[in-house]
């Protein structure tokens, strides 16, 4: 076995491992959260503060049976959630931690992680259509179609931002970030005013992106029961979930690195991967406030904010900030 | 044009206005009680099923009158009593007398409408609502409440 091989499988399994525990334990932070905001202490039963909880859903989870319904794709419902997962695991490898904690540095690794988010959207619609559910087809009808109008203004917003660094490598643009946060990409720069707006926009997309209420359409539980999982129980669900807090991390990752500078430090200290862990638990806290605080939005409304609100908003950044870097 | 962008900041204000709350809501403090481990007193005016009241010897003041067992509408109370001899002192000599004795006081739960008749109809202030809540069973016998003996058990 060659070095590479061996590196690469490496890399794969601590990606694997650190997905399953950020899910495992964003559920019990979720949980917590969601349950300090409407003032309850949240799950506290199980060991101290609660943190028992994930390991006994886990055993939960695993120790099920999965059950195929009646008339359902069998191959593709077995594939869906594996689809869900893999994606999610796979754009964790070229997510740089720090400039030395990076599984394989790539040239294109914002072109790489985007192609593989897209395959999320391509999990859903294997999910609600091959488990012969009603719901599950409506769900992944929604979610297909919030998927794709939502990823437009996020890869304008992307474009603008490789525009600025002139490299579609993800440790390159965290580079160009380095030395304090003046020289982050959410600060407004004379060649580029408007990225606080780009910040939100891209912010909002990967809320859409993952899924995430208010934008949760695609498991709306009040009018879908479950959504695209309604028939999946067991692992099957287990994999969905992994899948979506997995998503969150490398939302979450993506923000920091785009626009928060990645490892860098606010002041220009010490930069290094705490700064970057810090930096996306931070996000991730805003990702749970945020879907306690609004209701779900309507099927109308989402689309209606992505095509009339960020899509002309983010190419009017592209086009100024195109403009003004030929200027400047 | 105008409207357009009043919208969208009018839209962005009212979700920061939102968010301000919920983060002021998640440093407050918990509000819920963890009910097995931890109860709330119940309040004043709350009817739970009826208990015997105690003189400060620690015997029920009941006489076994039998009023409340009169009044009740859906005859859900039962009492029986006995007759006992005790010695008083009269005018310096010693004189037996007779006095009701309460043996049984057994409250049917599973009619009882807590209509409080018997706590009204008593003359002694012998009778009187509780303020137990935790009461579940899977079987009716374990609502024809022995009063006498929840009485003596609450002494013990």
């Amino acid at each position: 076995m060659s070095l590479t091989v061996l590196n690469a499988i490496i890399a794969v399994v601590i990606a694997i491992g650190f997905a399953a525990l950020n899910a495992a334990y964003l559920v019990w932070a979720e949980r917590r959260g969601a349950g300090r905001i409407q003032r309850r202490p949240g799950p506290n039963v199980n060991g101290p503060l609660g943190l028992l909880q994930p390991p006994a859903d886990g055993i939960k989870l695993m120790t099920k049976q999965l059950v195929i319904p009646g008339g359902a794709d069998k191959a593709l419902f077995m594939v869906a959630p594996v689809l869900a997962m893999a994606p999610a695991i796979m754009s964790f490898v070229t997510i740089p931690f720090s400039d030395m904690i990076v599984a394989h540095s790539m040239n294109i690794g914002v072109l790489m992680i985007f192609a593989f988010a897209s395959l999320g959207g391509m999990a859903i619609l294997l999910a609600g259509w091959g488990s012969r559910n009603k719901y599950g087809v409506m769900a992944s009808v929604r979610a297909v179609s919030q998927n794709i109008s939502y990823e437009v203004p996020m890869l304008i917003t992307v474009i603008t931002i490789v525009m600025m660094t002139g490299s579609l490598d993800l440790k390159d643009i965290a580079t160009s970030q380095a030395g304090g946060i003046w020289n982050w990409n959410i600060v407004p720069s004379l060649s580029a005013p408007l990225m606080p707006v780009a910040f939100l926009i891209f912010f909002t997309c990967s809320l859409a992106e993952t899924n995430r209420a208010p934008f949760d359409l695609g498991e709306a539980e009040s009018e879908l029961v479950a959504g695209f999982h309604t028939e999946y129980g067991s692992m099957g669900f287990g994999l969905f979930f992994m899948g979506e807090y997995a998503n969150i991390v490398i939302g979450a990752s993506l923000i920091t690195i785009l626009f928060l500078g990645g490892w860098g430090c606010p002041l220009g200290l010490f930069p290094g991967v705490w700064w970057f862990l810090l930096k996306i638990y931070v996000l991730i806290f805003s990702f749970i406030w945020i879907r306690w605080t609004f209701p779900r939005t309507t099927i109308y409304g989402l689309l209606n904010l992505s095509w009339k609100i960020l899509i002309p908003i983010s190419l009017f950044n592209l086009l100024l900030t195109a403009g003004l870097l030929k200027v400047f | 044009m105008g409207a357009y962008f009043n919208e969208i900041f009018r839209g962005l204000q009212s979700l920061c206005i939102g968010l301000g709350i919920t983060f002021k809501e998640f440093f407050q403090p918990v509000v819920t009680v963890p009910y097995p481990y931890k109860t709330i007193k119940m309040s004043e005016r709350y009817r739970g099923h009826t208990e015997l009241v105690e003189d400060e010897s620690g015997n029920p003041k009941c006489v076994a009158c039998g009023m409340c067992q009169r009044a009740c509408p859906s005859q859900s109370i039962s009492l029986a009593s006995k007759s006992v001899e005790y010695e008083v002192e009269v005018k310096g000599e010693m004189k037996t007398k007779k006095k009701k004795v309460l043996t049984k006081y057994e409250l049917n739960f599973t009619t009882c409408s807590l209509c409080g008749q018997c706590v009204e109809s008593c003359n002694f202030g012998a009778v009187t609502f509780s303020k137990d809540y935790n009461l579940a069973s899977f079987r009716k016998e374990d609502f024809h409440f022995d009063l006498l003996n929840r009485l003596k058990e609450r002494n013990s």
